[in-house]
């Protein structure tokens, strides 16, 4: 299991896209950049989204979080994304119903059954309606950095 | 009573079943049941058909299974977690 890679590039703003592919492949390009993740990354999770939505009707700010198979990752990173327009999203646990999405968490897991404690973390942080908000509205790439390693301690990674 | 077998499901088998699975544990503790908790991909089910007690998941699952499915999409969003948590614990204790 490798380290978390997290710093300001893999923070994305203003991200526009029509549809959940267009924002996933977005996201997905970057991280193939920065070599976290492998070539058929995209493919995947957006094949993963259609089967199975991850967008949740979180308090405030409706957030979604693709995510795919350990294969395709390089290393292990969260890519956040504050999308220009909300985009809709499919609702996680319901066959068609969708919502719009404004901030997308892409999780780049590179081990199965694990990470609990930053997964955690992030749905209890999913659970602040006043986090989510100032998520969407700062544009200090470096302030929203600093706020998600405190608040998912990533300190703490290596547990488990 | 016979220990129950909790299959715990999502799409990949590595982001919303690892919370769901830890809950149901930590509840599990709370009222000293013993289960056998299972995380596996959705498309794995189909080899615990004839030994699962119960499913919980968060993804949407059209198929019917001779044991109950409960949505645990609540233990994400916060919304409706304790009665989600009392429709598990009901379940188990049957």
């Amino acid at each position: 299991m490798s380290d978390i890679y997290f710093d300001e590039s893999i923070i994305l703003f203003d991200l526009e896209g029509k549809s959940k592919e267009e924002v996933l492949t977005k996201i997905g390009n970057n991280l193939i950049e920065k070599n976290l993740v492998k070539e058929g990354f995209i493919d995947a999770i957006i094949k993963r989204e259609s089967e199975y939505a991850t967008g949740l009707p979180t308090k405030g700010v409706s957030v979604a979080i693709p995510h795919t198979d350990v294969e395709y990752v390089n290393r292990k990173t969260i890519s956040v994304a504050v999308l220009k327009e909300p985009v809709d999203f499919g609702i996680m646990g319901e066959p068609k119903a969708t919502i719009p999405i404004k901030l997308v968490f892409l999780l780049a897991m590179d081990e199965e059954h694990s990470q609990l404690s930053l997964l955690q973390k992030l749905m209890e942080m999913f659970q602040d309606e006043d986090t989510l908000k100032y998520l969407i509205n700062e544009n200090n790439k470096t302030k929203i950095k600093n706020l998600l390693e405190s608040k998912l301690a990533f300190a703490f990674e290596g547990e488990e | 009573m016979k220990k129950k077998q909790v299959l715990v499901a999502c799409g990949a088998g590595i982001a919303t079943s690892t919370v769901v699975n830890s809950t149901i544990e930590e509840m599990a503790k709370e009222n000293d049941i013993k289960v056998d908790l299972i995380q596996i991909k959705i498309a794995e089910i189909e080899s615990y058909v004839n030994t699962a007690d119960l499913l919980v998941t968060t993804a949407s699952v059209q198929k019917e299974y001779p044991f109950p499915i409960i949505n645990a999409r609540s233990f994400l969003t916060g919304i409706g977690k304790e009665d989600t948590k009392k429709e598990i614990l009901e379940e188990l204790q049957k």
